[in-house]
């Protein structure tokens, strides 16, 4: 609507004088302009309503610091556009190296039409009807905090254009994971919207390594409010071996998501804890999965130890540190968590523990051998033994049958 | 080890339980005198019951049962299925855990904690089952220092004829000689027998283990927390499929039993089937004198009773052995 409306101003309208330079002038304008269902030549609303024009930020202003080239009626034939950069320069800076600018630039694209300035200044995508743009502290404007999510997710939530630009369906994500129920049922305007994650203005792609959700990044944007999380993260091993540069170390959003952060204390997030680790740690979680701890846990028992448990979050040190859950001093402490009466000797049970592996379990390797052994040799010689009767059985009687002799 | 006679029950075909079960339950011959004890020489009864498949040139007779499991053994062998089945229920989920069926059973029954409680319910059940028979055989072959527990024709432990029946009945699965005379217990049922024996005791003992952790990490290193759960697991798996194929299949559904052989429901299978089955029992007894027969046919409710948990059992079992064998072969 509000593009229907620049334009309409931008193809020009006939004119006559307006007032410069005052506010008190608006009303001039608005004489024409403040009747509900005033339109151009062409049929297009040039309506602006005077009573959401007074409370809006920019209702000090004239009409023609924006409206420039209007200079009275009628108007000239030929209007520039509004151009918010003007007095929001850094901002339109910020959106000309944003993401949303280049979408734009490319829409421009091949039609053979010269860029226009509007494409370069979508500001109004986000701030609305921009007669009423109101303070982002306003529970009415389109980006106050609580409002941020449908704002975006206008774009970012309609399927259509997602498949269009090639961007994920993030915004049905975000509803279910834990800030969009925080931000839009509980309304906290501490928790994360869209824009406390990706920015406002200067929104970047997360292959640009300025951007705030970036990879390396990633870490710092969260511990934007999470600083005791990211200061165990940058305490712990992950941690440790991002900083260090390690491209394989993860972030936040590798364990978690990023848009589909749950709450941790729900038993369906906890239950796939473990296949998160195992997509890096494929080996130690094949052999959990040899575990009592795994396989009741895959039943349903949440409770049962996942990876977490032993080895903490945040702060996942390697067994050789001190201060390791897992460290040989702190073991009995990790497992008397769970297992109260647990002793000495009971902590040498080897919870990463593989069969196949003859050198370093050589008691594994030889149970299961000999399981296996024994299995396939009862199974086997008894399948074939009931086999080999079933079939000389069934012709005996099907023979006696045939002869006639009824039931042996 | 002879499976002759239950705990407590002496030979004593005809005795007290078989009355009492025979009084008032027995529709298809009420009105009927009861029989005292059967004597050893088979009695020459001049009923007048019609024999339908009898051959018409044979005097008409009616049909005579030996009583091959006593109400105790019977009691036993309820009490070990039902527990076995149970255990294997609850276990399986868990030993199967990444496939999808086992989340979905275990959350029907009522979560893991339900299945651990149940399983181990099952455990103790079994457990004491195990403890009776044990108990049993002490009191009968060492207390009482009964003949033919240990060894002989009566006994469950494995003698040279076995060896040579098995050799026999695999030269009969081929054509190439008769079928070998099976005595009271054959070779396989000796077999079923001490793999229940061997396999109680190493589910049971790792499964205390995993049950009693802490106390048992005491007594072995904990690395053997380990290897209880791989026996536990696969010496289970062996149990569930050797039942659920060999014994099923050697007991109940191989062509001469099908569906299956209610003997261990009833007690007691007709005088014709006994001496089919195990001729070299039938003649033993016969030559000896001491070939107990009843008239008194197993009641029908109990056949029906056999016929309705047989059948349950058999379904269950058949379906977890498709569940496993599935999970199994996908790894």
């Amino acid at each position: 609507m509000t593009w229907v409306l620049l334009a309409a101003l931008w193809l020009g309208l006939g004119g006559t004088a307006a007032q410069n330079g005052s506010s008190a002038g608006n009303a001039t304008c608005l004489a024409c302009h403040g009747q509900a269902g005033a339109t151009s030549p062409s049929g297009q609303s040039v309506y602006v309503d005077p009573s959401h024009f007074a409370d809006s930020v920019h209702a000090s202003l004239p009409c023609t610091a924006c409206h420039g080239s209007i200079a009275g009626y009628p108007h000239p034939a030929k209007m520039e556009a509004v151009n918010c950069g003007t007095c929001h320069g850094a901002e339109a800076g910020d959106i000309a190296a944003s993401v949303h600018a280049k979408i734009n630039a490319a829409q421009a694209g091949p039609a053979g039409r010269a860029p226009s300035p509007l494409d370069m200044v979508p500001c109004l995508g986000c701030h609305g009807d921009p007669h009423a743009i109101v303070p982002v502290a306003n529970a009415g404007s389109p980006v106050y905090p609580l409002n941020i999510p449908r704002t975006c997710g206008a774009c970012h939530g309609n399927p259509a254009l997602a498949k269009k630009y090639g961007f994920p369906d993030v915004y049905a994500m975000y509803m279910d994971s834990i800030h969009g129920f925080a931000l839009t049922k509980d309304g906290l305007l501490v928790a994360a919207s869209c824009s406390s994650c990706h920015g406002t203005h200067k929104i970047l792609s997360h292959t640009d390594p300025q951007s705030r959700t970036y990879r390396a990044n990633i870490p710092n944007t969260c511990g934007g409010c999470h600083a005791g999380p990211l200061a165990q993260y940058l305490a712990g091993i992950h941690g440790r071996q991002k900083e260090a540069g390690n491209a394989l170390a993860p972030v936040c959003t590798s364990c978690h998501t990023a848009h589909q952060v749950v709450q941790v204390a729900r038993a369906s997030w906890q239950k796939q804890t473990s296949a998160t680790c195992g997509s890096c740690h494929q080996n130690r979680y094949a052999t959990y999965l040899d575990t009592f701890h795994a396989q009741v846990s895959a039943i349903g028992y949440v409770e049962a130890a996942h990876c977490w448990n032993c080895h903490g979050n945040h702060d996942i040190l390697p067994p050789s540190d001190p201060k390791s859950s897992v460290n040989p001093a702190n073991l009995l402490h990790t497992c008397q968590q769970c297992h109260p009466d647990a002793n000495a000797s009971f902590i040498r049970y080897q919870p990463h523990a593989d069969p196949h592996n003859r050198l370093a379990y050589p008691h594994l390797w030889f149970t299961k051998q000999l399981m296996n052994l024994l299995l396939i040799a009862v199974l086997g010689f008894f399948f074939l033994h009931t086999i080999l009767w079933f079939l000389r059985s069934m012709f005996d009687r099907l023979g006696r049958a045939a002869r006639g002799e009824g039931k042996p | 080890m002879s499976g002759e006679t239950g705990p407590g029950d002496r030979e004593k075909p005809g005795s007290e339980k078989m009355a009492e079960e025979r009084s008032g339950k027995e529709e298809a011959q009420a009105g009927m005198p009861v029989l005292p004890p059967a004597s050893p020489a088979p009695p020459e009864s001049p009923k007048p019951k019609p024999a339908e498949e009898a051959p018409a040139a044979l005097p008409a007779q009616a049909t005579r049962y030996y009583v091959r499991f006593s109400l105790g053994q019977r009691y036993l062998h309820a009490a070990l299925f039902s527990a076995f089945i149970g255990l294997a229920l609850t276990g399986l989920p868990l030993r199967f855990s990444q496939s999808a069926w086992a989340e979905r059973f275990a959350s029907i029954v009522g979560g893991f904690s339900a299945i651990l409680f149940f399983h181990k319910c099952c455990a103790v059940v079994l457990t004491v089952t195990f403890l009776i028979h044990v108990g049993s055989i002490f009191r009968r072959g060492v207390l009482r220092r009964e003949r033919g527990i240990f060894w002989g024709p009566k006994s469950l432990v494995p003698n040279p004829k076995d060896l040579a029946d098995l050799y026999h009945h695999i030269r009969w699965f081929l054509w190439l000689g008769p079928r070998p005379k099976f005595g009271r217990f054959s070779y396989w049922e000796k077999f079923d027998y001490w793999a229940v024996f061997w396999g109680m005791a190493i589910i049971g003992l790792s499964g205390y283990t995993m049950w009693f952790a802490p106390f048992f990490s005491k007594l072995l290193p904990g690395r053997w927390l380990n290897i209880a759960l791989v026996l536990h697991g696969e010496e289970a798996l062996l149990a569930v499929w050797f039942i659920f194929v060999v014994h099923f299949f050697n007991s109940h559904l191989r062509p001469e039993s099908f569906p299956m052989d209610l003997v261990i429901f009833t007690g007691k299978e007709s005088e014709e089937e006994f001496r089919k089955k195990r001729p070299e029992e039938y003649e033993r007894l016969v030559k000896e004198g001491k070939l107990d027969l009843t008239e008194v046919a197993p009641p029908l409710w109990l056949k029906n009773f056999g016929r309705i948990v047989g059948s349950l059992v058999l379904l269950i079992g058949f379906v977890l052995l498709v569940l496993t064998m599935y999970a199994f072969v996908r790894g």
